[in-house]
C-alpha cells in the first residue's frame, strides 16, 4: 500500500496453504486471520467471563448458571475477520495494487511463477521483490499429529468446541490459548518441556504460570520424552484421542489434542528452496543459512540478492510482531521510492502477552540486563499492586507486579520495563515511547501519576 | 519555648498524610489532625480525606460497576448466555464500596501508628502561628504546638446560594457515595467533571439521569474533547438539558423533588420531578473554621484558597499548605501527595527540590473515559499561535468493540505539537476505554521532552488502543479523513 502511494506498479501474491486438517483463510496474513486479532477477541471473551463474576459483587444480579457458546463466539469473530479480509481487498483495489490469490515461487532472476487454486500458472517479472511470507506452526513429527491434532491455524475457526484440551508447548501462543480456553470454562492442560515463555523475563514468566495454575489451568511440567519411547496418537472408540506412552502416571488418560510449538519454521520458504535447488535455476538461496530456515537481511531489510528484500516473521533474528513488520515494510518503501533514510528501529520494541494475567514488556529482561551490564550495575525497582477494580470482588491480591530495570552507569536510564496486570498493553505503550526518549529513573519519579489507575 | 511537635498537619487527606508520613521517616515528631464536618445531609466518614472517602476511590468503583453493566451486554455477543432480565441493586454495590473505603480508613490509621505519627480526630483552628486549638466531636479542647504547620484541609462541595430548596433537598457527591438506598431518578445541575462522572455511572447502572448545564461542559479542559465526552454520554442514555439553570427545588407530597428551571435558549420555564438532586457546582476550600485571620495567612479574595509560593509556603513563616486548599494548583490527589512529600523532604531532609506542576496528566472517568496530559488545543493555540502548532488526530475503533457491536463514534485521539522542526509534543488527548492506563506512560514521555518523530519511531503494541497514538499521522490542517482503517 505504501509503494502504491509513490505510483509504483505493485503486485501482491497471497496464498494460504491449507492446514493438515484442511483449514484456510483470506487476505491479511497471520495477524488478521490466525494471530493477534482472533486471539485478542477470544481473550476478551474470557475476560468478560471474569467480568460477569465480578459484576455480581458490584451489585449486578442474574442467574447463577452462565454458559458459554463456542459457536456464537467463533461465528462473530470469523465474521469480523471476514470483514477485514474484504477491507484489505478493497484497500488494495482503491490504491491500484494488483492482487492475485496465488502461490509464488522464484523461477529465475527477477521472475516469479504464480500458481492459483486451480493450478493455473502465470509468470511475473519485477524490478524488486519483497518476501513477506511469514511462518506456519510446526508439528512435532510424531504418529497421529497431523491427522488428529490442531494448531493455532485451526483453533480460531474450529467448528466445534475444543472441549477438554491438551496444549503442548509453553510459548506465548500456547499460554494465551490455554488461558482463554480455561477462561471460557474448558478443562485445559498445558504440557511444558522445560521453561515457560522462552526469551521472556523468567521471573515474570513464572508468575504468569502460577496465576494460570491458581485459576484452574493444569500444568504437566518438565515433560521430557524418554529416550527410545515413541509417542503416538490414536483415536479411541469413545471418540476421544489418546496420547500413548506418555511418561507420566495416567498413561491411558483420554485427552483432546491441540498442537502448539515452541519453535517455528517457514515452510513456504523451504518449499521454494527445494524447487529452486531441483531446477538449479539460480544461486539465489545458496548462501542463506538454513539453521532455522529464516532469511537473514541487512539493516535495510535487503537479502544477499540486491533486488530482493524481506520483512516480517520470515526474517532471521528479528522480532515476530505485526507492528514491527508494518513499520519495517513502510520505511523500506519510503527509502526505495521517497528518498527517505530512516531505518526500522528494532531497539526497545514493546510487546504484550495476552495471558489471563497480561504481561507488557519493553527492553531488557532482568536476566539479559544482568548478562549485558553486570548485576552490580543495574538497579531493579519493583512493586506488587492490587488494581482498585479487584478490591470489591476480593480477588487476586498481590498478583499484579511491575518492575523497571535501570542502568546505574548511565544516569539510571530505564532499560527494561515489565508490568503484569490488566490492560498491560495499554499501560506499556506510553512507557515504550518514554524509553525511546531516553527515560531515566529521575524523570519517572518526577512524573505525576493518574489516580486511580494501575499505570500510576 | 519548645514546641510539642516538629510538624503538625491539619487535614488527613492525600496531601496531609503523605507529608506527615514522609516527615516521620526523618525521625521527626509528627501529628495529624483530621476531622470531618458532617454534610448538610448528615453524611460523614473516616480518615483519608476526599479521595479515599468521597472522591477518586468510590467514584472509580461505581464507574467500574457501570462498566461491568456494559460488559454484561458485550458478553452476550462473545457467546456468554445470560438469562434476561439483568438487575442492578444499589445497596449491594454501595455496601461493598463503603466497606472497602472503611478498610482504607483503617489502613491509614494503622500506617500512622506504624510510622509513629500521632493522630487526633479533632477540628483544628489557629490560636497563634505555632499553636492549634483542637476540638473533638464532644466539644473537648486540646492545645497542640508545633514548629511547622501544614494546612491540608482540602475542600467541600458548594451549594448554590440563590436557589430555594437547594440546601434542604439537594445532596452533593459527599452524600452520593454513602447513600444506603438508590438515588433513583437523578438530576445533576451544572457541569464539572464530578457531575459528569456521577451522571455517567448512574446511567450505567440503569438509573434515569439528567445533567443540566448552563454553558459549557468541563470548563478548563479541551473543548473538542469535552463535547465528544458529552456526546457519548447522550448516546449512552444520559439526558442533557442544555442552556438551562435551576431556579427552585420543592418537595412534593410523594417525597419526590420538583425542580423548576429556566431554559435560556427558548426563554421558557420548565419543571419535572426527581428522586434526587445532586449539586456539582464546584468546591469551596475548607478554611472557614481555621481562624486564618488570627495568624495572617493570606487567601485569594475570589476563591478563598490559601496563597502559597513555589515551596508551598504561605504568607506566614513556618506555615505551609498543600493540596486542594492551595490557590492555582490542580485539585488532584497525586499532586497533593507529591507536593506533601517534597515539602517534608525540604523541611527535614535537606532537599531543595520543588514541586513541578507542569504536564500533570489526568483522566475523567466518564462512561467513555478521557485522559490527557499537557495543553489543550485552545491553550496551545493561544500560547504559541495556531500557525505554529500542528494537531495530529485520529478516530479509531477498539478491537473489543467490533464483536460487541458497540458504537465507537467518539473514540478519538489528538496530539498537539509545535510545528517547528523538532516538533515537541505540547499536549496529548485520548478518549476511549482505559484512558488513564493509556496516557500515564506518555506523560512520562512528555516529561522527557518527547517529540513527534520520537513517538513515530516507537513501535506499537498490537492490538491495543494505545498503539494508535504511535501511528498518528493525519493533521487537522490537511483536512483529510482521520478515521483509522485496517489492521
Amino acid at each position: 500500500q505504501e509503494a502504491a502511494k509513490y505510483e509504483k506498479k505493485v503486485l501482491v501474491l497471497d496464498f494460504v496453504l491449507p492446514t493438515p486438517l484442511g483449514n484456510s483463510w483470506g487476505l491479511g496474513g497471520t495477524c488478521v486471520n490466525v494471530g493477534c486479532i482472533p486471539k485478542k477477541l477470544m481473550h476478551q471473551a474470557a475476560l468478560l467471563g471474569q467480568a460477569l463474576q465480578d459484576s455480581r459483587k458490584f451489585g449486578w444480579q442474574f442467574t447463577e448458571e452462565v454458559k458459554h457458546s463456542w459457536m456464537t463466539m467463533t461465528e462473530a469473530i470469523q465474521n469480523y475477520i471476514g470483514s477485514l479480509n474484504w477491507g484489505y481487498r478493497v484497500a488494495l483495489r482503491e490504491k491500484k495494487v494488483t492482487y492475485e490469490n496465488a502461490y509464488g515461487e522464484f523461477v529465475g532472476p527477477h521472475t516469479v511463477k504464480a500458481t492459483n487454486k486451480r493450478g493455473v500458472e502465470k509468470l511475473y517479472t519485477a524490478e524488486r521483490f519483497l518476501i513477506a511470507t511469514g511462518e506456519r506452526p510446526r508439528y512435532l513429527g510424531i504418529p497421529g499429529d497431523k491427522e488428529y491434532c490442531i494448531s493455532s491455524d485451526d483453533l480460531f475457526s474450529l467448528p466445534y468446541c475444543p472441549g477438554k484440551t491438551l496444549v503442548v508447548g509453553a510459548s506465548y501462543v500456547a499460554l494465551e490459548c490455554a488461558g482463554f480456553l480455561a477462561g471460557l470454562g474448558l478443562d485445559v492442560t498445558v504440557m511444558v518441556r522445560s521453561i515457560l515463555l522462552r526469551g521472556f523475563d523468567q521471573d515474570i514468566a513464572n508468575k504468569i504460570g502460577e496465576y494460570m495454575e491458581e485459576h484452574g489451568v493444569n500444568f504437566i511440567k518438565e515433560f521430557v520424552p524418554i529416550k527410545g519411547v515413541e509417542l503416538s496418537v490414536t483415536k479411541t472408540t469413545s471418540g476421544l484421542w489418546r496420547l500413548d506412552d506418555l511418561p507420566f502416571e495416567e498413561k491411558t488418560q483420554d485427552l483432546n489434542l491441540t498442537w502448539q510449538s515452541t519453535e517455528k519454521q517457514c515452510s513456504l520458504y523451504m518449499h521454494a528452496v527445494t524447487d529452486v535447488a531441483e531446477r538449479n535455476c539460480c544461486d539465489v538461496l545458496n548462501k542463506w543459512k538454513f539453521r532455522t530456515g529464516k532469511i537473514p537481511v541487512n539493516d535495510e531489510e535487503q537479502t544477499n540478492v540486491p533486488y530482493i528484500y524481506a520483512v516480517g516473521d520470515i526474517l532471521q533474528d528479528k522480532l515476530e510482531l505485526t507492528p514491527v513488520a508494518i513499520q519495517a515494510g513502510r520505511l523500506l518503501v519510503q527509502r526505495l521510492y521517497a528518498g527517505a533514510t530512516s531505518k526500522c528501529d528494532y531497539a526497545n520494541v514493546p510487546t504484550t502477552v495476552f495471558t489471563p494475567l497480561e504481561y507488557g514488556a519493553c527492553g531488557y529482561s532482568e536476566e539479559t540486563a544482568v548478562e549485558k551490564f553486570g548485576e552490580e550495575n543495574i538497579e531493579v525497582y519493583h512493586s506488587h499492586f492490587w488494581p482498585l477494580e479487584w478490591t470489591v470482588p476480593s480477588r487476586d491480591n498481590n498478583r499484579c507486579y511491575a518492575k523497571i530495570i535501570c542502568n546505574i552507569q548511565d544516569n539510571e536510564r530505564v532499560i527494561g520495563f515489565h508490568v503484569l496486570g490488566p490492560n498491560a498493553g495499554e499501560v506499556t505503550q506510553g512507557f515504550a515511547a518514554a524509553m525511546k526518549c531516553g527515560l531515566t529513573k529521575e524523570q519517572l519519579d518526577n512524573t505525576i501519576g493518574i489516580h486511580p489507575v494501575c499505570a500510576e | 519555648g519548645k514546641k510539642e511537635y516538629d510538624l503538625l498537619v491539619i487535614g488527613g487527606g492525600s496531601g496531609g498524610l503523605a507529608c506527615a508520613k514522609e516527615a516521620a521517616q526523618f525521625g521527626r515528631k509528627v501529628a495529624v489532625l483530621d476531622y470531618v464536618e458532617p454534610s448538610p445531609q448528615g453524611t460523614k466518614w473516616g480518615l483519608g480525606g476526599t479521595c479515599v472517602n468521597v472522591g477518586c476511590i468510590p467514584k472509580k468503583l461505581m464507574h467500574q460497576a457501570a462498566l461491568l453493566g456494559g460488559a454484561l451486554k458485550d458478553a452476550q455477543h462473545y457467546g456468554w448466555n445470560i438469562a434476561q432480565p439483568v438487575h442492578h441493586t444499589w445497596s449491594v454495590m454501595a455496601e461493598a464500596v463503603q466497606n472497602y473505603v472503611k478498610s482504607l480508613n483503617w489502613g491509614h490509621r494503622v500506617q500512622l501508628q506504624d510510622k509513629k505519627v500521632k493522630y487526633f480526630n479533632m477540628k483544628g483552628s489557629f490560636s497563634d502561628p505555632y499553636t492549634i486549638c483542637g476540638l473533638t466531636k464532644s466539644g473537648k479542647e486540646t492545645i497542640v504546638t508545633a514548629e511547622n504547620i501544614v494546612i491540608a484541609t482540602g475542600g467541600r462541595p458548594k451549594y448554590p446560594t440563590h436557589i430555594a430548596g437547594a440546601l434542604e433537598y439537594g445532596i452533593t457527591s459527599d452524600d452520593l457515595f454513602w447513600l444506603k438506598e438508590s438515588p433513583g431518578k437523578t438530576l445533576t445541575p451544572f457541569v464539572f467533571n464530578v457531575s459528569l462522572e456521577c451522571a455517567g455511572f448512574l446511567t450505567g447502572i440503569g438509573l434515569n439521569t439528567t445533567v443540566m448545564m448552563r454553558s459549557i461542559p468541563l470548563r478548563g479542559f479541551d473543548q473538542q474533547m469535552a463535547s465528544l465526552v458529552t456526546e457519548h454520554m447522550e448516546s449512552y442514555g444520559t439526558k442533557f438539558l442544555k442552556r438551562c439553570f435551576p431556579t427552585k427545588v420543592e418537595k412534593l407530597e410523594s417525597n419526590r423533588l420538583q425542580v423548576t428551571w429556566k431554559n435560556t435558549e427558548l426563554g421558557t420555564e420548565e419543571t419535572d420531578s426527581f428522586d434526587t438532586v445532586m449539586w456539582a457546582v464546584g468546591r469551596a476550600p475548607d478554611t472557614e473554621t481555621l481562624n486564618l485571620e488570627a495568624v495572617g495567612v493570606k487567601t485569594n479574595s475570589e476563591t478563598g484558597k490559601i496563597i502559597v509560593d513555589a515551596g508551598e509556603a504561605t504568607s506566614v513563616p513556618h506555615i505551609y499548605a498543600v493540596g486542594d486548599i492551595t490557590e492555582g494548583r490542580p485539585e488532584l490527589t497525586p499532586t497533593a501527595i507529591a507536593a506533601g512529600k517534597l515539602l517534608a523532604q525540604r523541611l527535614f531532609g535537606q532537599s531543595s527540590e520543588l514541586m513541578d506542576y507542569e504536564n500533570v496528566p489526568t483522566t475523567v472517568f466518564t462512561p467513555l473515559e478521557y485522559g490527557c496530559v499537557g495543553l489543550s488545543e485552545e491553550a496551545a493555540g493561544q500560547c504559541y499561535g495556531s500557525d505554529n502548532i500542528e494537531v495530529y488526530h485520529a478516530y479509531y475503533k477498539p478491537l473489543e468493540f467490533t464483536v460487541a457491536e458497540r458504537d465507537a463514534t467518539q473514540c478519538y485521539m489528538k496530539m498537539v505539537c509545535l510545528r517547528e522542526r523538532e516538533q515537541r509534543i505540547l499536549g496529548l488527548h485520548f478518549i476511549g476505554p482505559n484512558a488513564g492506563e493509556v496516557i500515564q506512560g506518555f506523560a512520562l514521555g512528555i516529561k522527557c521532552g518527547a517529540t513527534y518523530p520520537q513517538l513515530m519511531k516507537t513501535i506499537g503494541i498490537h492490538p491495543t488502543c494505545a498503539e494508535e497514538i504511535t501511528k498518528l499521522h493525519i493533521t487537522k490542517r490537511s483536512g483529510l479523513d482521520a478515521t483509522v482503517t485496517g489492521c
